[in-house]
């Protein structure tokens, strides 16, 4: 069996350059994951379903687990490590989706989360001010097997208002 | 004054590394090790089937494959069925697999052989590439199936037989033919699973530097992955290490052990010389995880004018797959717990559990209680209606009353200990549950709708869940010279904010902040002697061992702090880590903080920093005797074990208000209201959160997940494409929950488990609620649209068989 | 779940692209992946060699004009969607993406390549079929147009050539006077559907010239049946004339007598809907 060919790839991942040699199979996910060591991108089931691997990709929330790693090479890619806020502190300001999350206990075994956290990210630049069934819809794409997702929908909501409060400079 | 942090909504520390992406989960773990290994499994693709020749000889030709392992290969322990857990007298032909099939596969899924390679791509191709001879074989696919016994799964089980067990409290089947009133109800429950977000898996590394085993595996219990890791390697249980690190969901699934992967990776490991990691794809989660819930039941009740149930008689028939590793378990639960919160003055029980060549069962959240629970609410609604009385009226007439506790049952619990139900107040639970969804008005409701050609039911359900099943966890509780207090307790934790709730109970009884606990879990280096996380133990067993551990910790900084204080132990009291004389002011010498204890702990005191320099300022102990007392060691810390005489009995309540549309015959959740107690609430918020975790498990279970077998034993929806979870979409958009606290007093903290609790209701809620929009029995569970669009061409032109003799 | 191997061409023209193609009997286009991917990692599907049409100039277009909507290769399901004056010139387009999956899917997954893809379980390419558009397909050996009702062959199988990547799809626009609707039954909100229907019905003034019925998941192929006389026909039942030409089949979400009963419950609803749809855009056009 004659070596499988290695791409060079250069994959811009949350401000950051990543050079990996991968072969053109790799899949997104793994790449981010096993290649660039950022592991908090999940991989719940490699078809696409779960959404537990959701990253942004130009500021748009994809599957990672339905994407090579190869073909992400024009691209900017935001993973759960870069939704923290730059407050001078090394570990940074949890971003406002990231707060709610833990302001409602939208989360439990932690998992699913990242998926969850990107999605919402683009999800309120998009629709800033969603109302409950617009804040379900948001996350409709994503499975969540602790929570029932009663505190995800809450979180949403509450992203919302933390982003306005921080807007208007109050937290 | 410190808060109490016992009751309170504490935000879960836990979140702040889930929310940076900063979780460590078994597949994240040695990622930066460039000798990191990985490793892949051929799965038999036939249900039943002998396997004449198995050949690997195109694998190693492979670039990057490392070794391939099949039965042949395996050696001592790990050449012999993998072990069965939990034995039973009853259990009389119980059996289990190999790590590696040896001569025959009995589902598909099963593991036929172990492949390592560089990365899991080419661990897949190499996988491809092992080609083996089958001689088929007739799979037993269904419980009907089984029973037919028309074909065995194991040549020496007859009848696919597993275990036949019965149990009886008085002469159920007497009391029946002499009861006014009898019916017969044939109920079942098809397959479901536990599909965490996170499937198995499991890392091992083997460092010849010291010559132990570190295993990392996503397990519900780390204690029991080393003991079977170290029996079937032929290690000393002192060599292996096994911690389990982030756990991405368990629900049942995680307990059994060990899988075959849980000692193929340390095997590979050890043999390489390299770390080997295995994580299941949610293909092999379908397939070679375990599952759960089928059941078939039948039911013969006898009851008097009021609806009190005179005589139960209930047999069934358990679908444990292909083999048996952890026993009885589910069924037996299913045996006990069906009771619920009610009296029967008789009843006996008897069940057959039965192989089938399909995935094996193990627990799965509820673990038999749902089915347990459909069976008995089934019935009580069934004599509701035969008689013609409100459904919570006939339940109320069954239900043990509040001064009747401790109730015994006359049966034997899952823990092999007496069913004795510790506390309740099931009245008082039905009060507000009725309030809580709006049954009275209910009625009223129903007309509005029907007015506007649309059709709506409301159904209730109610379960008493044994949780804290023992035998034993245990704590241990060290207070640092900086005054940090960490603790470790064995068990694992799954998501369920162990670390917070934990942490709550430490604050309270050691009177420290409660940002200054840490809790570790699951890590046998810590703590060797534990059990694991399930039956919704973990708060009732290590929440109370880690209490008394806090509490002998506390015994002993009183004790020395007196000492230095110069005052009584009866004088001082403990907050925000600082002991005091109680009613002094802050000045000099009625103070000291627990860090500064911890240094006078130890007779050994170089002066690292400020604390133990503050300490020399102290004077402890007589210079006539030894530094270390006789019956005194040195340091700070606390070590106990909680070891309950039974389980405790949380019980809860829930109902539902269904729409079903006339056309289409989709159901939609209009309202879901929860009554739950589960003992004293350790953090209300988490246990809501579980609540709310439970109900859309059930929801699933109910309206959406099955595991669907065709008759060749293939498993037609191995895919979350169509496995069906529910989505946000798909579960209600509010759940109506209040608490009722009935304090166990099996415990300190007077506490039960909530874990499984949401989900155990489901199957029976929903059946009640759409059998009450539709006018005909539902008695098989779960339901979908095309099941329902079915029964309603079944029952078109039929009078409602249950109402129609009260008519 | 992983692939297996298959060499990997990015070409930077859609020339280099099509001779690439032509070359390799055993390769495949890729361009969202949110079908093809899926198929990979469960080793259902392993080509010799993926053609990532992703960097491609020119094909991400959704371009809007009188006779309809021109949808480029490159163009995602969320792109069209998003476009307000694609849903102004022929809302069904609208209509039938937001019932595609989830919004993340849609992010990536490309409208022609759904169209290519050819499930009959999907909405977009029974919904090029009931509006009776076309698409473009290139190849080495030069381009031509596939009509709608010639290019679905079998299951999961469209008449493309291997050699030949579809560049364009065309939705014609929505006459004056007539209208469109459609409805889905799924287990879950964005499954799947277990019987899509969508209806396009032309009128003139009160009377209906002419309506056509398509159908997601109750057949094998994109169907779509023509059931202008049954609706003409006051006694008539446009189901049942569906009902003919199609062969609801059982699965394990849905027997095929539900399937039956669902087309017959929708397919009068979105009828009705798209009739109401016509009337009202001719009552716009007549008071602007």
């Amino acid at each position: 069996m004659t070596t499988e060919q290695l791409h060079d790839v250069r994959l811009h991942v949350n401000g950051s350059v990543h050079e990996v040699q991968v072969p053109a199979r790799r899949l997104l996910s793994d790449a981010l994951r096993h290649d660039c060591g950022l592991t908090g991108t999940h991989v719940g089931c490699e078809h696409g379903v779960c959404g537990a691997c959701t990253v942004l990709v130009d500021g748009t929330p994809m599957r990672s687990c339905l994407m090579l790693a190869v073909s992400a090479v024009d691209a900017e890619i935001t993973t759960v490590e870069g939704l923290t806020e730059d407050d001078g502190t090394a570990q940074g300001r949890l971003s406002p989706v990231q707060q709610a999350f833990s302001d409602c206990h939208g989360l439990q075994c932690g998992f699913c989360t990242p998926g969850f956290l990107t999605t919402i990210t683009a999800g309120l630049r998009e629709t800033p001010d969603p109302t409950e069934d617009e804040a379900r819809e948001m996350i409709a794409g994503n499975l969540c097997r602790c929570t029932g997702y009663q505190n995800i929908v809450k979180s949403v909501l509450r992203a919302s208002e933390i982003v306005a409060e921080r807007e208007r400079g109050e937290a | 004054m410190t808060t109490k942090m016992f009751g309170a909504k504490v935000a879960r520390v836990e979140d702040q590394r889930f929310l940076r992406g900063q979780g460590r989960y078994v597949d994240d773990l040695l990622t930066d090790d460039p000798r990191l290994l990985h490793s892949a499994v051929l799965r038999s693709p036939h249900a039943h089937a002998r396997i004449v020749d198995i050949d690997v000889s195109d694998v190693l030709d492979l670039e990057g494959v490392i070794a391939v392992w099949t039965w042949d290969d395996l050696t001592g322990p790990m050449a012999e069925p993998l072990p069965l857990l939990i034995p039973h007298p009853t259990l009389t032909h119980g059996r289990t697999q190999y790590a590696l099939a040896r001569d025959e596969v009995n589902y598909v899924g099963e593991a036929i052989a172990f492949v390592v390679a560089v990365d899991r791509y080419v661990a897949e191709d190499a996988v491809s590439r092992i080609r083996v001879d089958y001689e088929f074989l007739k799979p037993v696919v269904g419980i009907a199936a089984a029973r037919a016994a028309a074909n065995a799964v194991h040549d020496d089980v007859p009848d696919n037989v597993g275990a036949r067990m019965e149990q009886e409290n008085g002469d159920a089947r007497a009391a029946i033919a002499t009861a006014p009133h009898t019916l017969t109800l044939d109920l079942d429950v098809e397959r479901s699973a536990c599909t965490p977000m996170e499937g198995r898996g499991t890392v091992a590394r083997w460092d010849p530097d010291t010559s132990r085993l570190t295993v990392w595996s996503s397990t519900q219990t780390s204690t029991g992955v080393r003991g079977c890791v170290a029996a079937k390697l032929g290690l000393d249980l002192a060599k292996v290490d096994v911690v389990t690190p982030d756990v991405g969901g368990g629900f049942g699934v995680k307990i059994n052990h060990p899988w075959p992967e849980e000692l193929l990776v340390p095997l590979a490991a050890m043999t390489l010389g390299r770390p080997v990691k295995f994580t299941e794809d949610r293909r092999e989660h379908f397939i070679s995880s375990a599952h759960e819930r089928a059941q078939q039941h039948h039911v013969e009740v006898g009851f008097d004018d009021d609806g009190r149930v005179l005589g139960l008689n209930v047999e069934f028939w358990h679908d444990h797959g292909a083999y048996t590793p952890y026993g009885l378990i589910v069924p037996i639960i299913t045996s006990t717990q069906l009771l619920g919160p009610y009296k029967p003055a008789n009843y006996r029980v008897v069940f057959e559990s039965l192989y089938t060549n399909t995935v094996i069962v193990t627990p799965y959240r509820g673990a038999g209680r749902p089915q347990g629970c459909f069976v008995m609410e089934r019935t009580m609604d069934a004599i509701s209606a035969y008689l013609g009385k409100d459904r919570t009226e006939v339940r109320a007439t069954n239900f043990i009353q509040p001064d009747e506790f401790p109730y015994e049952h006359g049966l034997v619990f899952q823990d092999g200990r007496e069913l004795t139900y510790d506390s309740g107040d099931y009245p008082a639970s039905l009060v507000k549950l009725k309030e809580l969804v709006g049954w009275d008005e209910f009625e009223d409701f129903r007309a509005e709708m029907a007015a506007q050609g649309r059709k709506v039911g409301i159904g209730l359900a109610c379960y008493v869940e044994g949780t804290g099943v023992g035998p034993y966890e245990g704590a241990h509780v060290h207070i640092e010279t900086s005054g940090k207090v960490k603790v470790a307790t064995g068990l694992t934790t799954q998501g369920q904010g162990h670390q917070t709730a934990f942490a709550q109970i430490v604050a309270d009884t050691l009177g420290v902040r409660f940002e200054d606990v840490e809790i570790t879990t699951g890590d046998t280096r810590k703590m060797p002697y534990a059990v694991g996380t399930f039956a919704s133990r973990a708060a009732v067993m290590s929440g109370s061992a880690i209490h008394l551990a806090a509490l002998r910790a506390k015994e002993k900084a009183l004790r020395i702090a007196a000492e230095a204080l110069e005052a009584s132990e009866d004088d001082l009291e403990i907050a925000d880590g600082v002991v005091s004389v109680r009613g002094t002011d802050a000045s000099a010498g009625t103070r000291i903080d627990l860090g500064t204890v911890a240094v006078l702990s130890n007779p050994l005191r170089y002066a690292f920093d400020e604390a133990s320099k503050a300490a020399t300022q102290f004077s402890v102990g007589d210079p006539g005797k030894p530094p270390v007392a006789e019956d005194d060691e040195p340091g700070l810390e606390g070590k106990d074990f909680y070891s309950p005489p039974r389980s405790t009995f949380a019980n809860g309540m829930h109902a539902v208000i269904v729409e079903t549309d006339p056309d289409t015959a989709e159901i939609k959740i209009l309202k879901y209201a929860v009554v739950h107690d589960c003992g004293n609430l350790i953090n209300p918020m988490i246990v809501e959160g579980q609540i709310h975790g439970g109900v859309a498990q059930g929801v699933g279970g109910a309206l959406y997940e099955r595991m669907a077998y065709d008759e060749s034993g293939q498993l037609l929806n191995a895919s979350f494409m169509d496995f069906l979870m529910p989505y946000a979409t798909e579960v209600p958009t509010s759940i109506d929950i209040d608490h009722l606290e009935t304090p166990s007093p099996l415990n300190p903290l007077g506490i039960k488990g909530a874990g499984e609790a949401g989900v155990i209701p489901s199957a029976a809620v929903f059946a009640a609620a759409i059998e009450d929009a539709e006018g005909f029995p539902i008695m098989s569970m779960p339901i979908s649209p095309s099941e329902l669009f079915e029964l309603r061409l079944a029952h078109a032109d039929e009078p409602h068989p249950l109402t129609e003799e009260s008519a | 779940m992983k692939p297996a191997p298959f060499a990997y061409l990015r070409p930077a023209t859609l020339e280099e692209a099509l001779a690439a193609l032509a070359g390799e009997q055993g390769a495949k286009v890729l361009a969202g992946g949110q079908s093809l991917v899926p198929l990979l990692n469960m080793r259902l599907a392993a080509p010799s060699m993926l053609i990532d049409i992703n960097a491609l100039p020119d094909l991400g277009h959704v371009r809007v004009a009188e006779d309809g909507v021109r949808v480029g290769a490159l163009a995602r399901h969320a792109e069209v969607l998003g476009s307000a004056e694609a849903e102004q010139a022929q809302p069904l387009l609208a209509m039938a993406l937001r019932h595609v999956a989830h919004p993340t899917i849609r992010n990536r997954g490309t409208t022609v390549g759904s169209i290519v893809h050819a499930d009959a379980a999907a909405e977009v390419p029974m919904v090029l079929r009931l509006l009776e558009g076309s698409v473009d397909v290139a190849s080495v050996r030069g381009r031509r147009t596939i009509p709608a009702a010639e290019l679905f062959a079998g299951p999961l199988e469209s008449t493309l050539a291997h050699d030949e990547i579809a560049v364009e799809a065309f939705f014609p626009a929505l006459a004056p006077g007539a209208g469109v609707a459609f409805q889905e039954i799924a287990r879950r909100h964005g499954d799947y559907a277990l019987v899509g229907v969508a209806a396009h019905v032309e009128t003139d003034g009160e009377a209906v010239t002419r309506a056509r019925v398509g159908f997601v998941s109750v057949s094998d192929v994109p169907v779509v049946v023509d059931v202008t006389d049954a609706v003409q026909d006051p006694a008539g039942d446009p189901a049942a004339t569906a009902l003919a030409e199609l062969d609801p089949a059982e699965d394990i979400h849905a027997t095929a007598a539900y399937r039956t009963h669902l087309v017959k419950v929708l397919a009068p609803r979105v009828l009705a809907a798209a009739t109401d749809h016509a009337r009202s855009r001719a009552g716009e056009a007549i008071h602007p």
